[in-house]
């Protein structure tokens, strides 16, 4: 098998992955009846995983294919546009963070975690058009942050127990 | 990453949620601190602004929405949602405003009630 076709194999069994995970994720009850937004983000564990284990490319491409896939299904274009935002922003920070090898996986997740939330705020406020909106990001600092170590320590997890699979990306 | 991180890396992360903490501690202080009995209602759908009212009005009034509804209420100094259409119910569960501010949003339905000082 040539490197292209294992990348793309691999890319597909990912991006099917992450959907599987994003599906199973709306299927459970919600986690905080409170404020019945909050989410894990279990998909995130394919995206962190990519970015560590191959690249930011390929973490970026089937995180968002992932993305229209589920708005498509299950979504709107409020619903797109809000994760895009989430995703975008996200990823970008913990690629960014992780270039500097400062942090661990699970920092890096920490961060991804909260970013979400921070861009899917931002989001909102350019759709309602109000900016008290952002008073939600202090408790979904939380929220993420505590996310983002439960993704995080998942991804390292994976990482660890794949050490075998290569990628000459 | 190939190896189990540093101590040093762990520390990072520590760090970089004490900053999250910090930041987030901050903006709550500040926000709890300056909050103030607001005077008016305002109530924007889609961004713009479709009714204004004081807080000191009786208002019971439904406002409608594409695919829906919100039920308003503004009784003795404070707004509330009494009833929405929407599939969450988020803005009918939370709590009465009354502070400069404060908002109740139903993002299914795009409604924002919002207290403002002036």
């Amino acid at each position: 098998m040539t490197k292209r076709t294992h990348m793309v194999t691999f890319l597909g069994l990912a991006t099917a992955c992450a959907i599987i995970f994003s599906y199973v994720e709306m299927l459970l009850p919600p986690i905080w009846q409170a404020v019945p937004g909050v989410k894990v983000g279990l998909a995130n564990v394919v995206v962190i995983y990519l970015l560590y284990k191959v690249s930011f490319k390929s973490a970026f491409a089937v995180s968002m294919v992932r993305i229209f896939i589920m708005s498509l299904l299950f979504g709107n274009v409020m619903i797109l546009s809000y994760s895009i935002a989430g995703a975008v922003l996200s990823l970008s920070v913990m690629a960014l963070l992780k270039k500097t090898g400062l942090f661990s996986t699970m920092g890096v997740s920490i961060a991804g975690g909260v970013m979400h939330n921070v861009g899917q705020i931002l989001m909102a406020i350019i759709w309602l058009g109000t900016k008290e909106i952002g008073y939600y990001l202090i408790i979904l600092a939380v929220t993420g942050t505590l996310a983002g170590i439960a993704v995080g320590i998942a991804a390292a997890l994976l990482l660890k127990y794949t050490k075998k699979l290569k990628f000459n990306a | 990453m190939n190896n189990i991180p540093s101590k040093k890396r762990y520390l990072n992360d520590l760090i970089l949620v004490g900053a999250i903490a910090l930041i987030v501690a901050i903006a709550f202080a500040v926000f709890a601190l300056t909050m103030r009995e607001g005077k008016s209602v305002t109530v924007s759908v889609d961004g713009k602004i479709k009714h204004t009212y004081s807080l000191s009005d009786e208002v019971d009034k439904t406002i409608e929405v594409e695919g829906g509804s919100n039920h308003l209420v503004i009784k003795g100094g404070k707004a509330y949602i009494e009833s929405a259409t929407c599939p969450d119910k988020i803005c009918a569960n939370h709590r009465p405003i009354s502070k400069d501010g404060e908002t109740i949003v139903c993002l299914p339905n795009r409604v924002v009630v919002a207290v403002s000082g002036d």
